[in-house]
Parts: structure tokens; C-alpha cells; sequence
């Protein structure tokens, strides 16, 4: 079977028919997000952005493949073509709006919770804090004069606030809320900080056709109401919506 | 997998784990273990062919030749391995993709490299952007042999060349004598006893290779490595079967398979030694001309 992948690769180095019309396209996500986006025991791609994908991909008449990619080189990969779209729950900011274009947001702007050991005493602006890497809240910590840890998941931020290594983790509302929720009393929420402009897709700044085409979907979505049924049923009813 | 495993939020115990550990997402798990023994039984010959044929031109009498054996054992024991992982990789594939755009698409007039973006047209992209997934990922998986190839290839040559150079100059001169040529000299004289100098060094190797194989991970290939940390991290209820963090099960686990690998390459390495030795009158001793 590798074998044959392998020869099949080799012949499509040599040959490779034009076939492409434009329309299959592939959505790069990182797969560790939950409930944005993750793996599911069935090794499939799965969370909100796999439903609303799959929509938008319906409503802009294309077919779309799903890429895992790690969070830290998600956007030279895009860059570089190995796909055409983040979906991984990337807030819009100006720095990434430098290097890669965004659609509007499909999530409102939320917020971003300090999470910690329950009943420790946690300095915010002194203290170790921990954020994945390249992350709005990254910034944000370095920016507030916390010391700063940065780890290449969201699994060891959490892992990290658990054995001692930091004192709090700060990320997004909605991955942080079933974390703490499942911890049994361990973890508890010790603040909260508005972040980012909404989570948008991320899209080449050459491809402006597929920019145009996924706006022109989302706009859609949010026009009849599926888009705010979509939240509710991934990040609960009292959800922000649109 | 089991009939039982319908609703595993209501099973418990043994039930629960076997369940758990046949997922599908395991079963992918499993079949990585597979991708890391292809990647060893490709890249080990591979390097082996990289590496006879930069020991020959580092002995060639054709100096450019022979500059560029040099060279390319030079520049590759000379730049981090990571780099050259890193790098070969994504050169080679902008390069492909680059020459095919300019061969299927001359009518594309807008330059490639456009601010921060790599743009090739639909027909040059490899794989072609509606592939199946299983295309996309035997290609990254050849870029990744190819790097390790050009990687442990150079140090094959080199172990290769010191082996040559340690078969007893009086049994090439013995051949000479009897008049054979060259070529026959290194095929019937050279070549079968120096098996024995170049084996330690090449079973070196071959255990630096068995470990370096978690850099496939680096290159965005799904390997041991990558499903053992997404599968062993935190799972909400938002997976079917949530569980605490255990990474480091799943990282003992591989500690296990690899000292088990490299065990097992040793017991074979010995035996080889045992074989290649056999009518060698200095064997054994003159490993240390090759390590």
C-alpha cells in the first residue's frame, strides 16, 4: 500500500495531468483546539470550524480537503501553497493581517480567560504565564510584563499550569471553559481579558478570488441565521453571537 | 472495533480500554509504527547508494569529480542535520513546482514569488491541489526520505571511503600483479573485504538513523511521535473518550520501541560482523580503521 502511495507520488512528480479547475480546495487547521477544531476518535477532522467549513465550502460551491498542519508554521505553510485557507480559530490581528489576508470574522470578538490552580494567589502582571506560541495571547502576556512561557500546543499550557511550571494559562473563553469545567475543582478561572478582532479564515493575500468567494459565504451564514445556530451548538447558549 | 463499543460514554474499565485503545485514531497510531520501519527500510539503502557513490568520487581521478564528492560529504557534515531537514524538503519541493509551473503554465505571466506568497498555477502544484489525502502524504514522506538519503548518505561515505582506503594495499597489488584491471581489482578485492572495516561505522550510523526518525514529525509527517502527543494530551468531553493527560504512557511506549529497534539492530549487526569476517585474517581488529 506505501509502496504503491509511493510509486503513485513519483508518477505524479513526472506526469501530473492539469485537471485543476480552481474549485477543490484544501483547509489547512491545526487539529488541537477543541471545540474549534480537533481529531476525533474516528481520526477525522471535527469541532465548529469543521461543520462550518464543510458549509462554507457547500455555499461556495467548492470541494474542500481537510490539512492538518502544527500551529507554529501554519502560516508559512500557507504561504508557501501546501494549502489555501487557515480555519484553526486564528484571531484577525494586525500583525498577521501583514503576511496573510483575512475573511470577516466568523466569530465574534471574545474573550481570553486566565486560568490557574484553584485557590492559588496568581500575580497577572508578575507571575509565569503560560500561552501557546504565536498566539494573540502571547503577545499579550509579553506585552503586560508577566513572564512569558510558550509551548507549541494548547494541550502543554495546560499541563504546565497543572504540575507548577506556570502560575496561570491564558487562552481563549471557549477552550479554556470545558478544561476547567472537566477538572474536577482543580483548575479555576482567575480572570479575563478582551482580545483580538474575531477569529476570521486566513487566506492568501495573492488569492483574492477565494477571499472574495468565502466573505460572499459567511456573509450568508451570518445573514440567515445559520451561522449563530452553528456557536450556540458548539460553544453553549450563552455563546456571543452575531 | 467490538460490538460493545456503540456508546462509549457508557462503558467502564477493561471494556473501556479496549474500546479506547481501537479507535480508528489508534489504529493510525499503529500504522505510524509502519511509516517509521518504511522510512528505515528506504532510507537505509538509499543512504547506502548516496554513500558508495560520494566514497567512489571522493576517490575519483577526475578532479571535478572528485571536488564534488568532497564537497558534498563537506557540506552536509558540516550543517546541522535539523537545517538540512528543514531545508531539502521545502527546496526541493519550491523547486519542482517551480520548474513544472514554468513548463505547464508559459502563459502565466505573473512572477512566482509574489510579496510573501509562493503562487505556482493549479496544473504545476504537487500533489495537484484535488489529490487524495494519501497522495499528499506519500510526497511528503518522499521529500522526507530524500532528506535523509542526502543526510546520512554523506556519513556513509565517509565510513565508506576509510574503508576502502583500509583493504591491505598488498592485495590490491597482488591482483595488479596477476594482471587484473581496475574495476575487477575493486570488484573482486576492494569491494568484499571491506565490508569488515566499513560495518562498525555503518552500524552507527544505522542506530543514529533509527533515532533521528522522529524528525519526520518536523516535517509535518504523521510519525510515532506526532499521534503519540495527540493522542496521549487532555481529552475533553468533547471527544468520545476523555481522559487525562497521558502523554507520558504514550511516550514510554516509544521509548520501548525504540530500545527494542536498536536492540535488535545490534544482535543483527553482530551476526553480520560474524559473517563478513569469515576468511579475514585480521578481523575484528581492524574496526577501528572504520569507526
Amino acid at each position: 500500500m506505501k509502496t504503491l502511495a509511493m510509486i503513485a507520488a513519483t508518477a505524479a512528480l513526472i506526469a501530473g495531468p492539469a485537471l485543476a479547475d480552481g474549485h477543490a480546495i484544501r483547509m489547512g487547521t491545526e487539529g488541537a483546539y477543541p471545540p474549534y477544531n480537533f481529531i476525533n476518535d474516528n481520526g477525522e477532522v471535527d469541532g465548529f470550524e469543521r461543520e462550518l467549513g464543510d458549509e462554507l465550502c457547500k455555499r461556495a460551491e467548492m470541494q474542500c480537503t481537510w490539512v492538518i498542519n502544527a500551529w507554529d508554521s501554519i502560516i508559512p505553510n500557507l504561504v508557501s501553497g501546501n494549502y489555501d485557507t487557515i480555519i484553526a480559530g486564528m484571531s484577525i490581528t494586525a500583525e498577521r493581517d501583514e503576511v496573510i489576508d483575512f475573511t470577516q470574522n466568523y466569530i465574534p470578538p471574545t474573550e481570553s480567560f486566565y486560568v490557574g490552580l484553584a485557590g492559588a494567589e496568581v500575580d497577572l502582571e508578575g507571575g509565569v504565564i503560560t500561552a501557546q506560541v504565536n498566539t494573540i495571547q502571547a503577545s499579550h502576556i509579553a506585552a503586560s510584563g508577566a513572564t512569558l512561557l510558550e509551548f507549541a500546543t494548547p494541550d502543554e499550557t495546560i499541563a504546565a499550569v497543572k504540575n507548577g511550571e506556570a502560575d496561570a494559562v491564558l487562552a481563549d473563553d471557549d477552550f479554556l471553559k470545558p478544561v476547567v469545567e472537566e477538572s474536577g475543582g482543580e483548575l479555576a478561572i482567575i480572570g479575563s481579558v478582551p482580545l483580538g478582532g474575531g477569529v476570521g479564515m486566513g487566506i492568501r493575500e495573492s488569492d483574492g478570488e477565494l477571499k472574495t468567494k468565502m466573505d460572499a459565504a459567511i456573509a450568508s451564514m451570518k445573514a440567515d441565521g445559520t451561522l449563530n445556530t452553528m456557536i450556540k451548538k458548539w460553544f453553549g447558549d450563552d455563546a456571543l453571537v452575531f | 472495533m467490538f460490538g460493545f463499543c456503540a456508546d462509549p460514554a457508557s462503558l467502564e474499565g477493561s471494556r473501556w480500554l479496549a474500546c479506547y485503545l481501537t479507535t480508528p485514531k489508534h489504529m493510525a497510531f499503529y500504522v505510524s509504527f509502519g511509516t517509521v520501519l518504511l522510512l528505515l527500510a528506504l532510507a537505509a539503502p538509499l543512504a547506502l547508494a548516496f554513500g558508495f557513490a560520494g566514497a567512489f568520487a571522493k576517490r575519483a581521478g577526475f578532479a571535478p569529480v572528485r571536488w564534488l564528492g568532497t564537497g558534498y560529504v563537506a557540506m552536509v557534515r558540516g550543517v546541522p542535520d535539523i537545517v538540512f531537514f528543514l531545508f531539502v524538503p521545502i527546496a526541493m519541493d519550491q523547486g519542482l513546482e517551480w520548474m513544472r509551473h514554468k513548463i505547464l503554465c508559459p502563459e502565466v505571466t505573473e512572477p512566482i514569488r509574489r510579496g510573501n506568497d509562493f503562487v505556482v498555477c493549479q496544473a504545476a502544484k504537487l500533489p495537484l491541489g484535488e489529490a487524495p489525502q494519501w497522495v499528499h502524504d506519500a510526497y511528503g514522506f518522499t521529500l522526507a526520505l530524500i532528506a535523509y538519503a542526502v543526510v546520512f548518505g554523506a556519513f556513509a561515505a565517509n565510513v565508506l571511503d576509510g574503508a576502502l582506503r583500509a583493504v591491505p594495499k598488498g592485495q590490491i597489488e597482488a591482483g595488479a600483479a596477476i594482471g587484473l584491471s581496475p574495476g575487477r581489482i575493486t570488484r573482486r578485492i576492494v569491494l568484499p573485504q571491506m565490508w569488515v572495516y566499513a560495518l562498525p561505522g555503518l552500524s552507527n550510523l544505522w542506530m543514529i538513523l533509527i533515532k533521528a526518525t522522529p524528525l519526520l514529525f518536523l516535517l509535518g509527517v504523521e510519525d510515532v511521535v506526532y499521534w503519540a502527543r495527540e493522542l496521549g494530551g487532555l481529552k475533553t468531553q468533547a471527544y468520545d473518550y476523555p481522559h487525562p493527560d497521558w502523554r507520558a504512557w504514550y511516550f514510554a511506549g516509544l521509548l520501548v520501541f525504540y530500545l527494542f529497534l536498536t536492540w535488535i539492530s545490534q544482535a543483527g549487526f553482530d551476526r553480520l560482523i560474524v559473517r563478513v569476517s569469515r576468511g579475514m585474517p585480521n578481523a575484528g581488529a581492524g574496526s577501528g580503521a572504520a569507526a
